[in-house]
C-alpha cells in the first residue's frame, strides 16, 4: 500500500503545482493541460492499482509496473521532442527579430541624421 | 537607388582592431561600391571603427552567428535593391584585389565562390584537415555537376538570384553559413562558379587541427549539407520574413 501512497502524493503535488503555475499565468494552457492530463493519469492509477492490472491483462503485458514504465518513457520522449521543436521555432524566429531590429535601428538613425541636417 | 553598386557585406564579431583596415583596404579596391559592416554583437569597438572609416553599420542586438549576420546583409540587399553583394571577412584574411574577379564572375553565374585551391596559392592544408575538405569539396561539386574546390570558404560573390534567396533563407549553424548556402543554392538550381582568390593567414588563434577535429568537422558538414539538401522546399511559416 505504502507504494501507492507515495505515488498518489507525488501525482497530487504535480497537479497542484502545474495547476498553481497556470493560475499565476506563468504556463500557457496547452502546456499545462498536458502536465495536468499525466499527473491526473497518475494519481487515478495511483488510487486504483486494479486498472493498470486489468489494462496490462489485456494488453498481454505480464508485469503491471513494466506498462507503467513503458508508457511513461514514450510520453516523456514525445514531450521532449516537442519542446525542441518549440525551442527551435522560436530561436528561429527570434533570429529573424533580431535582424530586423538590425535593420530598423539602421533606418531609424538615418532617418534621424537626414532631419537633422536639413 | 544603388541599382548597379555592389554590397560589400562584412560580418564583424569583435574585430575591433583590423575592421577599418579591412574597410579602408576595400574603399581603396571598390570606390564605387557601398561598405555593409553586420556588427554581431560585438562588445568591443568594432561599430564605432567600422564607422568612422566609412562604413555603412548594422547592429544585431545580440550575437547570431556569421549566418544570421549575412542573412542581415542578403536582407538589407535586397530592400535596398542591390544586384550583387561580395561577403568579405573582417579580420583581414581576404584579399580585396580580388573583388573584382568575384564580381565580374556573376556575370554568367548567380554564386562566385573564391577558392583558396589554384596553382599560385600559398594556402596550404595538410593531413586529415586537407582530406576532408576533399571530401566535401567532392560531394558538394558533384550536386553541382560542377566544381566547387573550396565550398568552406566565406569569400563569394551572390547575383540577384542569390540575393533574393538567402534574404529568405540562410543557415545559421555551423558550416551552414558556407557549406549549407551552397547546398540550399545548389537545390534552387542556382549557377555556382569559382574563382582563384589569395588567402592571407590568420594572425592570431590558429586552432590546431588534429584526426579527432577532422572528423567531428566532416560530420558536422554532413549534418549541414544532409540538413539543407534533404529540407522540404516549404519554408517553416514562422521562418519567412
Amino acid at each position: 500500500m505504502t507504494p501507492n501512497i507515495l505515488a498518489a502524493g507525488a501525482a497530487l503535488i504535480t497537479f497542484a503545482f502545474v495547476f498553481l503555475l497556470l493560475r499565476r499565468g506563468a504556463l500557457r494552457e496547452k502546456y499545462a493541460v498536458l502536465w495536468l492530463f499525466f499527473s491526473g493519469a497518475a494519481l487515478f492509477f495511483a488510487v486504483f492499482p486494479g486498472a493498470l492490472d486489468w489494462l496490462s491483462q489485456i494488453l498481454g503485458v505480464a508485469e503491471p509496473v513494466n506498462l507503467l514504465f513503458f508508457v511513461t518513457v514514450v510520453l516523456l520522449v514525445l514531450v521532449s521532442v516537442q519542446l525542441s521543436y518549440e525551442l527551435s521555432r522560436h530561436e528561429m524566429r527570434i533570429r529573424r527579430l533580431a535582424e530586423e531590429v538590425a535593420l530598423l535601428r539602421d533606418e531609424i538613425s538615418q532617418d534621424r541624421t537626414e532631419r537633422d541636417g536639413n | 537607388m544603388p541599382s548597379n553598386k555592389a554590397l560589400i557585406a562584412i560580418p564583424a564579431w569583435n574585430e575591433s582592431g583590423s575592421i577599418a583596415s579591412v574597410v579602408a583596404s576595400v574603399q581603396e579596391h571598390r570606390p564605387d561600391a557601398d561598405i555593409l559592416v553586420v556588427n554581431d554583437g560585438s562588445t568591443d569597438l568594432t561599430a564605432q571603427e567600422a564607422q568612422e572609416a566609412g562604413a555603412r553599420v548594422v547592429s544585431l542586438p545580440f550575437n547570431v552567428g556569421v549566418g544570421g549576420a549575412m542573412r542581415t546583409a542578403f536582407l538589407y540587399a535586397q530592400r535596398e535593391g542591390y544586384q550583387a553583394l561580395v561577403q568579405v571577412d573582417a579580420d583581414g584574411q581576404h584579399d580585396p584585389a580580388d573583388l573584382d574577379r568575384l564580381l565580374t564572375g556573376l556575370k554568367d553565374a548567380d554564386i562566385v565562390v573564391g577558392t583558396r585551391f589554384h596553382p599560385e596559392s600559398m594556402y596550404f592544408v595538410g593531413g586529415p584537415r586537407r582530406w576532408a575538405m576533399v571530401l566535401l569539396s567532392k560531394a558538394l561539386s558533384w550536386m553541382n555537376k560542377g566544381t566547387i574546390s573550396d565550398p568552406t570558404s566565406g569569400f563569394r560573390s551572390a547575383g540577384p538570384k542569390a540575393i533574393e534567396l538567402f534574404a529568405i533563407e540562410y543557415p545559421a549553424d555551423y558550416l551552414g553559413d558556407t557549406v549549407g548556402s551552397l547546398s540550399i543554392a545548389i537545390r534552387q538550381g542556382l549557377v555556382i562558379h569559382e574563382a582563384p582568390v589569395t588567402m592571407y593567414f590568420r594572425q592570431v588563434g590558429r586552432p590546431s587541427k588534429n584526426a579527432l577535429w577532422s572528423a567531428l568537422y566532416l560530420g558536422r558538414a554532413t549534418l549541414a549539407i544532409l540538413a539543407t539538401g534533404l529540407k522540404s522546399n516549404r519554408t517553416p511559416r514562422e521562418d519567412a520574413a
